[in-house]
């Protein structure tokens, strides 16, 4: 496939993709604006036909790939089937064109659907009280720590720590630095649990929080889940589920129940919204009765008659933790996606995203280095460490191999404790012939010739990328 | 298996083979590492799946309870505007190669998605007259904190200096993001003609000032005189922030041509529905020299191995993967979709239409205020100038008369007492392009009709 220009390149004075209705009133007076507020450059846009710019767009389409043209097996990503029916509830213009600032009567159904979805939310993790404010993963993390520093200020103390596992996601100790705690780290064991030995005496009364996944980012399930929050507890300290591993244990399992506090939810992962290639998500927050006052503003109310509306005055409330309501339009399709399941089917999601994975990593296990073992939840990780001594193919060279071969990469080089890992979630949306055709080609890729592996991609509309002299010399936009 | 659902396609036959290659009896085995006593005993309080069919007539059902812009004629802004939309953008963000794509980590099978969002930055760099822009944020609000977070890093000051016009709830959210981070939060009042007052401002802006930030056009709707703040930003060593309309910069001054250092706003105006609230697009931009400080996915251009252009996500090693605790944000996931969106929606509309749509909002907007003002006891709040949203004083409680507007089908304004108890009487009122003289002839007949 050739190179697609930029719309920019394509630009010629005086085309246009659009035409607006004359003017039906007078046009705006001379001098309504002083000279001195206007703008005197050129703006800079392209000027294109609407065939152009249609093609140009379909084409740049046709130079990507999504989970409609092939499997995604990226670990800790949950790259599932985004439903059709979906897009259509949220296409409908009772959805689509409504303000959020509008009156809450002229809003019921906009409110019961936030209503509603903080119901789901709240029966499937156990957690009481629902936020649907935070926009995506990394914000409901960041917005659960400031619950767990206003809850911790609200008894008079100031414990400064938060603890994160070696596996945990980058968000985990960002998420933390931004609320202004120091990060501690906690080792793992070589089964790639949190190491109780490291963790124990790490527990003081400096601690606010642990932040855990669970399963974890290596698949394993943290059975010791409640006692470490009994340690947590006994000092006060809050124990985070980080909720990107769900699909493993929805409707089987709580992180409510579990003696988790608070946790986040990634819509975008377990509830099957698109990704839409780097966002948007909807990171809503779940807690516990007692953390419950902190929550960001404004919450859902239901009124004995029925009637939904917005309320603000929270005293204890953190704030406000982005304009509006959330990113409503993603949280109506993760409702649409749980209400096709139900109460009876919702686990169902878990037990095939389990069987499929542990499926896959039989496939697998004998042909490559399984560091946690042959079973797993809904991903597991497996090293090319010994491919890379044995003859320098690295994690990426499969990676860009699979690519050759029309399949996205696993998750590569995550979670940090594993060398050279491959991380892989292949979701319980994906038929026993897919994960069939995957294995047999990791498989085929291993036998391959390491210099064709280093040379791959060559089948894609482009090839390896230099990616250090991106870096060293930006170019970060066209310029004409 | 029992249940039958169309996301799932594992059949009895092939759950046997499945487990026979795992080695296991059951899928109930699988789970034997979740202790019995974490694992769920009752069922869950929720009903019954729905089929699509059902589905479709639920959502019907709550969309009907919904009174959208084609059922009310409203006049709604605060940051957040009913545009036309063409067609095109609609239909090319439903390409599925890019709505149910990810994140652009493996470059050479997402070109298509980095190549739109090198486009987005230079269309967000073209806009705002800045060097650099990121691959964007979640809204308005958040941009606002992440432009006054990259100030407080480059500078190593902590005290932030806002005008009084900045969107009071992307204060909010400035105030949420910084409550644990020792940063001082001033706020600069507005003089009477409705603009921020310099001298106020000034008097504010001290040796430990990390930023000056202003709204243009501001809440109020009135335009500001960017460049002198910018100057009483620069001559006490602290950054500029510009936070914009995106629609408004076809024809007001940019944040580059009035010596911003940092421009950042809502860009749901450039063809992202309304949606109750989002997904949008946060916008983000800065001078080159502040690119170490920017948070987010920033998308670069660079050479493949068989020497063509191509485009990759760089500078990553400020981002939360790389760095974690010593990342300069935490943030993810973004609104790509969205850049997408504004990009397609910049693309449709080019330099010309874009200047169509500010003018003629704004001659609307002209019209209906002159309309509204012959009205006993109407007047606009401020004398100063501004472009497609203006602040009403109805003279008396607007709470029941925008009630009473509402009766008559019209949605005449966000009441200022939302967020300013004290200002009982006066409503922000926005027009935009998609509006007909008649409509407008209709709300000033409809306000006169309910304040006789």
């Amino acid at each position: 496939m050739s190179e697609e220009k930029l719309i920019f390149e394509k630009s010629a004075p005086g085309r246009r993709a659009s035409t607006f209705p004359r003017l039906d009133v007078p046009a705006l007076a001379d001098g309504w604006l002083p000279a001195s507020a206007k703008r005197g450059t050129a703006l800079g846009l392209p000027e294109v036909s609407e065939q152009d710019l249609v093609r140009h767009y379909t084409r740049l389409s046709q130079r990507n790939i999504g989970i409609d043209t092939q499997i995604y097996p990226l670990g800790s990503c949950t790259m599932k089937y985004n439903p059709k029916v979906n897009e259509d509830v949220a296409g409908r213009d009772g959805f689509r064109n409504i303000h959020p600032l509008q009156p809450d009567d002229t809003a019921q159904g906009a409110l019961e659907v936030l209503w509603e979805m903080e119901h789901w939310l709240s029966e499937v993790s156990g957690m009481p009280a629902i936020s649907l404010q935070p926009s995506a993963g990394a914000q409901g993390e960041l917005t659960a720590l400031l619950v767990c520093k206003a809850y911790h200020d609200s008894k008079g103390r100031r414990p400064r720590k938060v603890l994160v596992p070696d596996s945990s996601h980058g968000t985990n100790p960002a998420s933390a630095s931004y609320c202004g705690y120091t990060v501690e780290t906690v080792k793992s064991k070589a089964d790639g649990t949190v190491d109780l030995d490291d963790l124990k005496p790490k527990i003081t009364e400096d601690v606010a929080c642990l932040m855990m996944t669970n399963p974890n980012t290596v698949g394993i399930f943290e059975k010791d889940i409640r006692q470490v929050a009994a340690w947590l507890h006994a000092v006060d300290a809050q124990l985070y589920y980080d909720g990107a591993n769900l699909n493993a244990i929805v409707g089987l399992a709580r992180p409510g129940d579990m003696g988790c506090d608070m946790m986040h939810f990634n819509v975008h992962k377990t509830f099957s919204t698109p990704h839409g290639g780097g966002g948007p998500g909807a990171g809503p927050i779940g807690v516990k009765e007692h953390l419950r006052a902190f929550l960001p503003v404004p919450r859902v109310r239901k009124a004995a008659d029925g009637t939904f509306s917005l309320d603000e005055s929270e005293p204890k409330s953190i704030g406000r933790i982005r304009s509006n309501t959330g990113n409503f339009g993603i949280l109506l399709r993760g409702l649409v996606y749980l209400k096709s399941f139900g109460g009876d089917g919702v686990a169902e999601i878990a037990k095939r995203a389990v069987l499929n994975a542990n499926y896959l990593l039989a496939l697998l296990k004998d042909r490559f280095n399984a560091p946690y073992g042959d079973r797993c939840m809904h991903e597991f990780v497996l090293s090319v460490s010994e491919q890379k001594k044995a003859k320098d193919v690295s994690a990426t060279d499969f990676a860009k191999g699979l690519a050759d071969l029309g399949y996205h990469a696993p998750t590569i080089y995550f979670p940090l404790i594993v060398p050279e890992a491959l991380m892989i979630e292949p979701v319980e949306t994906e038929a026993k012939e897919t994960l069939d055709e995957l294995a047999r080609v990791l498989i085929e890729l291993d036998g391959e010739d390491p210099a064709k592996l280093h040379a791959a991609p060559v089948n894609t509309p482009v090839g390896r990328l230099d990616e250090v002299g991106a870096a060293r010399n930006p170019i970060l936009r066209w310029k004409p | 298996m029992s249940f039958e659902h169309p996301y799932l396609p594992q059949t009895d036959q092939d759950e046997a083979a499945m487990l026979g290659a795992i080695g296991v009896k059951s899928v109930e085995a699988l789970f034997e590492p979740i202790p019995d006593e974490l694992r769920l005993k009752k069922a869950l309080d929720l009903p019954d799946h729905l089929t699509e069919m059902d589905l479709k007539d639920e959502f019907q059902r709550l969309s009907g309870k919904n009174q959208s812009t084609g059922k009310l004629d409203q006049y709604l802004g605060g940051g957040l505007y009913e545009h036309y939309s063409p067609s095109l953008v609609r239909h090319l963000l439903n390409r599925s190669e890019f709505y149910t794509s990810y994140t652009p980590y493996q470059p050479e099978m997402t070109q298509g998605v980095l190549q739109a969002i090198f486009e987005y930055q230079s269309c967000v760099c073209s806009l705002t007259g800045m060097d650099v822009s990121n691959a964007s944020l979640y809204e308005g609000g958040h941009a606002l904190a992440e432009a006054c977070l990259m100030a407080r890093a480059k500078t190593g000051r902590n005290r932030m200096v806002l005008s009084a016009g900045i969107n009071p709830q992307h204060l909010q959210v400035l105030r949420t993001y910084t409550r644990n981070l020792d940063t001082e939060i001033v706020v600069a009042p507005l003089a009477a003609d409705g603009r921020t007052d310099l001298a106020a401002l000034k008097a504010l802006v001290d040796g430990q000032t990390a930023a000056v930030a202003l709204a243009n056009p501001n809440f109020f709707g009135v335009i500001e005189d960017g460049a002198a703040f910018a100057e009483a930003a620069h001559a006490a060593g602290a950054l500029f922030i510009a936070a914009v309309e995106p629609v408004s910069l076809a024809l007001l001054k940019s944040p580059g041509e009035m010596g911003a250092d940092i421009a950042c706003g809502e860009g749901q105006s450039l063809g992202i529905p309304l949606a109750y609230g989002g997904p949008y697009l946060g916008f983000l931009a800065a001078k080159m020299e502040l690119v170490r400080q920017m948070p987010g996915r920033i998308c670069g251009q660079t050479k493949d191995n068989r020497g063509q252009r191509a485009f990759v996500l760089t500078l990553q090693t400020r981002e939360q993967h790389i760095r974690r605790e010593k990342a300069n944000s935490n943030i993810c996931t973004n609104q790509t979709l969205l850049a997408l969106a504004a990009t397609m929606y910049l693309g449709a509309v080019g330099p010309q239409g874009l200047k169509e749509v500010a003018s003629q909002g704004g001659a609307k907007a002209h019209y209906l205020a002159a309309e509204l003002a012959k009205i006993s006891g109407v007047k606009l709040s401020y004398s100063g100038p501004w472009l497609n949203e203006f602040t009403l004083d109805l003279g008396r409680e607007a709470g029941p008369v925008l009630k009473a507007l509402q009766a008559k089908g019209i949605l005449g304004g966000v009441p200022l007492q939302r967020w300013y108890p004290e200002r009982k009487r006066e409503i922000l009122v926005a027009v935009t392009e998609v509006k007909k003289k008649a409509q407008l002839d209709r709300y000033a007949a409809a306000l006169k009709g309910v304040l006789a």
